[in-house]
């Protein structure tokens, strides 16, 4: 194989492991957001209970997208991180609390110990949520490089695009986690996550439609991409698709169905990431660093690359199995118990 | 003396002292719990599994303390260290992915089941998940003391003309010469912080009046553990001494306080003092003759070096390692000391009965702890002025980050890792000042255990095809 192919095949495992994180970890912290419109305390309880097994699984696949990126593309790792150092800094503290509360909301003595740890729990949540967005439009719109070190300034990152970006990106979360909710609780707290559902299901439109016309200007290249012959080829059928399961969510939420709504969400967000792929290939850091150029030595990227080809499949299977085993609707009363 | 680059050190180290704490506290403790699952399976005996049920809901809490700060870490290179990460990553990058793939997933990916699945897979299956995430924590020690190792003792690489360093062999990269020693001295320690933390509760409830069967119990285990392991964990630390010797002699110099390298009569033992860098010697020392030549090199008059062998600008900063190190030292002496205590007292018959064991062993809970990170300090002030050990200099690893970023960064930093983990240190200790019960509840202390299982979906309620309603597997 090719160095080129090596640092290629690279690129589509880290973009993996980030859509995996993206998909997992945004159900969680979307059922962490949508704390904000929840009262009742078994109804919390509940919501906490229908991720606590997995958390720390879903968040392990940010730590492949962060270690992956420094051992197989250093230069972007030291490029992209000192860049966007705020936002990068506020998404491990909103992690930090919002981790810790799983634990320490049940063990609270207190009724305001307890709203203490809600509030962690949601603001944690919350925060990573709009870094992690924040940090997505910083690298699409561009970061700085001299001499292949940052050399921007202090609040680079804070334009009206990343806001654009942050804010979809806390909606969007929020959505992936009221579907979680419609699969995963009953009753009274399935029907509110339903409604909740429906409504983000709209606003996310929205946000997916602005930010998708506001990209393409970010970079000529991006734009490129999208409009012109051969790109259109490959773009268009993006937004179709979108369109498409957009009705089937709306059809599978009035049906009452309680898995459609949330796999037509992951399906949209499979496609967003695509969208981005599209717009970024072959980029590593825009405006100007390739995965080439980004790329550690041949010998370097091979001698992971081996491993993770067993090792990934082996992490999905017994990942899988772990959400196997707490299948089904969570009781109030589960887990921590 | 304040700059960019100096609160970006403090930074490092006091993110990863709070960050270390817990993962050696979780290593043991896993294994511990793996101990005590597999003992009450063999033997059925219901005190087993209330010890089990105990620790594990103290395990959780540390556990995600470890998985959350350790986060922090493995963004800290490239924020604070983003030279170092652009020039080293090629080398040591690849091995912090493995430890991801290998041992983060596996902690992960069975956590979910050792925590929360007691009723809902056979005891089988639940002691095999109680084997992967203590396996998957031992893994994940390996690899990181391995990248640990790499920076102290580099081998298998070649530094090409920007600087950048690229692998020539890995196997040399992840078994460097230290390793070797790095890996078990560690281990170790992390088995004796649990020893003695579990000794001290054991301890306290002991003087508290409360000699249950399981508070006997674990006592009992964990002063086994304390006797054992302490003098091996001396030993281990003497052959550490020798490699380090062999290879980072200007730490050895700081370590023993030794500023002229020794002549034919052999070195002396410097016990206290306090060197003074600036002058060029350690003033006010009691010393034994040639003991450390004889500790070092085994022999009565053994050459041992001196910091001024380099250049003032390659020496570590000797006053800070002197003393970490002999606190460390003391420190695991002493644990000896407790060790052969209880053997004595057992041997008597009065390992229940003896208070002044019973204090003993309760003020000594922390001390492993402080052992560690002295240990760590030792090992990674001695390496400086260097990141990768001879290659790299610190100071040349830094990122373009200013004074402003990092000064606010720490700010925040302090204040929520002492609120946050101040929290859930004190959930444990409120955990620790109860003692075990029989027939202990599960993770919750609010809800009786339940015999009945779980309850799988309503089956008429969820749609085919999803497999919710399947049956459970029989226990
Ligand atoms: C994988 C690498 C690695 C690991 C496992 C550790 N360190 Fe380290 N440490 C570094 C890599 C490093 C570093 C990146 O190389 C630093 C940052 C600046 C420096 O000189 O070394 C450092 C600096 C550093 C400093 C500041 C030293 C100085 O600047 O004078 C302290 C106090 C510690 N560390 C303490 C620890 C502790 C308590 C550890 C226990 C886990 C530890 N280190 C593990
Ligand atoms: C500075 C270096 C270090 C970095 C960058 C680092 C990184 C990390 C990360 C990212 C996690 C969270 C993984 C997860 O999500 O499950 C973690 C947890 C862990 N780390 Fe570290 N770590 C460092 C030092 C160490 C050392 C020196 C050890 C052991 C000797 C260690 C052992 C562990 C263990 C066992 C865990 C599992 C969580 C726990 O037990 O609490 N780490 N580390
Ligand atoms: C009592 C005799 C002991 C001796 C002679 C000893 C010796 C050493 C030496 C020579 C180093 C290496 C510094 C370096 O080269 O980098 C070291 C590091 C360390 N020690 Fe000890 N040690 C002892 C006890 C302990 C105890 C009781 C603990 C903890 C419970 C401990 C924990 C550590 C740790 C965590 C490190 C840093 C990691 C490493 O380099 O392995 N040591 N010790």
């Amino acid at each position: 194989m090719s160095t080129e192919t090596i640092a290629t095949i690279w690129a589509g495992l880290i973009a993996f492991a980030v859509l995996a994180y993206v998909m997992l970890d945004g159900f969680d912290l979307g059922v962490g957001i949508l704390f904000a419109a929840e009262r009742g305390s078994t109804d919390r309880d509940t919501m906490v209970n229908s991720i606590a097994p997995m958390w720390d699984g879903n968040e392990t696949w940010l730590v492949l997208g962060g270690g992956g990126l420094f051992g197989v593309f250093p230069l972007a790792y030291s490029i992209i991180l000192p860049a966007l150092y705020p936002t990068i800094l506020g998404m491990l503290f909103g992690l930090i609390f919002r981790g810790v509360a799983f634990e320490l909301r049940f063990r609270a003595r207190t009724a305001i110990g307890r709203r203490l740890w809600d509030l962690s729990f949601f603001g944690g949540s919350t925060v990573a949520a709009l870094c992690q967005g924040l940090t997505l439009g910083g690298l699409l719109q561009g970061i700085h490089v001299v001499g292949g070190q940052y050399a921007g300034g202090w609040f680079d990152w804070l334009t009206p695009f990343t806001a654009l970006c942050g804010v979809a990106v806390v909606a969007g979360y929020a959505w992936l986690g009221a579907c979680w909710l419609v699969w995963r609780t009953e009753n009274s707290l399935q029907n509110r996550a339903r409604r909740q559902a429906r409504v983000l299901g709209w606003v996310m439109l929205g946000l997916i439609v602005a930010v998708s016309l506001w990209t393409p200007f970010l970079n000529p290249m991006f734009e490129k991409r999208w409009f012109n012959w051969p790109g259109i080829l490959l773009t268009s059928p993006v937004p179709l698709l979108v369109a498409g399961l957009v009705v089937l969510f709306h059809w599978g939420i009035e049906r009452r169905h309680h898995l459609t709504p949330f796999l037509c969400a992951l399906a949209i967000f499979v496609l967003c990431f695509a969208g981005l792929g599209i717009s970024f290939f072959p980029l590593m850091v825009p405006p100007d660093i390739t995965i080439w150029q980004a790329a550690a030595p041949r010998a370097s990227q091979l001698f992971v690359l081996v491993g993770a080809s067993v090792l990934i499949p082996l992490i999905l299977a017994y990942s899988g199995f772990s959400y196997w085993v707490f299948r089904g609707k969570v009781q109030p009363g589960a887990h921590y118990h | 003396m304040i700059d960019a680059f100096h609160l970006a050190r403090v930074q490092f180290g006091f993110t990863v002292a709070f960050h270390i704490t817990f993962p050696a506290f979780s290593i043991g403790l896993a294994s511990y719990l793996m101990v005590l699952e597999g003992m009450w399976l063999r033997t059925g005996n219901q005190v087993y599994l209330d010890l089990f049920k105990y620790w594990i809901k103290i395990f959780s809490i540390g556990f995600a303390m470890g998985v959350v700060s350790g986060l922090v870490m493995s963004y800290q290179f490239g924020t604070n260290w983003s030279q170092y990460s652009a020039k080293a990553g090629p080398v040591i990058g690849p091995v912090m992915a493995y430890e991801v793939l290998t041992a983060f997933f596996l902690e992960a990916g069975f956590l979910g089941v050792m925590l929360f699945g007691m009723e809902r897979v056979g005891r089988k299956l639940h002691m095999f998940a109680t084997c992967m995430v203590a396996g998957g924590t031992f893994l994940s020690a390996f690899w990181i003391l391995s990248v640990n190792s790499w920076m102290q003792t580099p081998a298998g690489f070649s530094v090409g003309a920007d600087g950048r360093m690229f692998p020539t062999d890995y196997w040399q990269v992840v078994f460097n010469p230290s390793v070797f020693v790095r890996v078990p001295h560690m281990v170790l320690a992390s088995y004796l912080i649990v020893a003695f933390i579990v000794g001290s509760v054991g301890a306290y409830h002991l003087l508290c009046g409360r000699a249950t069967p399981a508070v006997r119990t674990m006592f009992s285990m964990a002063m086994w553990m304390a006797a054992i392991v302490a003098p091996l964990q001396i030993a281990m630390g003497d052959i550490h001494g020798l490699n380090t010797l062999e290879h980072q002699p200007m730490k050895i110099a700081a370590m023993e306080g030794d500023f002229d390298p020794s002549g034919p009569d052999g070195a002396p033992l410097i016990l206290f003092g306090l060197p003074n860098m600036t002058d060029e010697r350690t003033d006010y020392k009691i010393e034994i003759p040639h003991a450390s030549s004889l500790i070092l090199t085994h022999t009565w008059s053994g050459r041992v070096p001196g910091l001024k062998q380099v250049p003032p600008a390659d020496r570590p900063y000797a006053p800070v390692v002197f003393w970490t190190f002999r606190a460390m030292v003391g420190i695991g002496f002493l644990m000896f000391g407790l060790g052969l205590f209880s053997l004595l007292a057992r041997w008597r018959g009065r390992l229940f009965s003896n208070r002044w064991l019973h204090r003993a062993a309760l003020v000594m809970g922390p001390a492993p702890i402080m052992a560690m990170l002295c240990g760590w300090m030792t090992t990674e002030i001695g390496r400086q002025p260097y990141t990768v050990y001879g290659v790299l200099r610190t100071a040349d690893s830094i990122s373009p980050i200013a004074l402003p970023g990092i000064a606010t960064s720490l700010a925040v930093f302090a204040v929520v890792y002492f609120t946050v983990f101040g929290a859930g240190l004190m959930v444990m200790l409120r955990l620790m000042a109860k003692p075990p019960s029989t027939g202990e509840s599960g993770l919750d202390p609010n809800l009786p255990i339940r015999s009945a299982g779980i309850h799988p979906g309503l089956a008429g309620a969820v749609p085919p095809g999803t497999g919710a309603a399947s049956p459970l597997p029989a226990e």
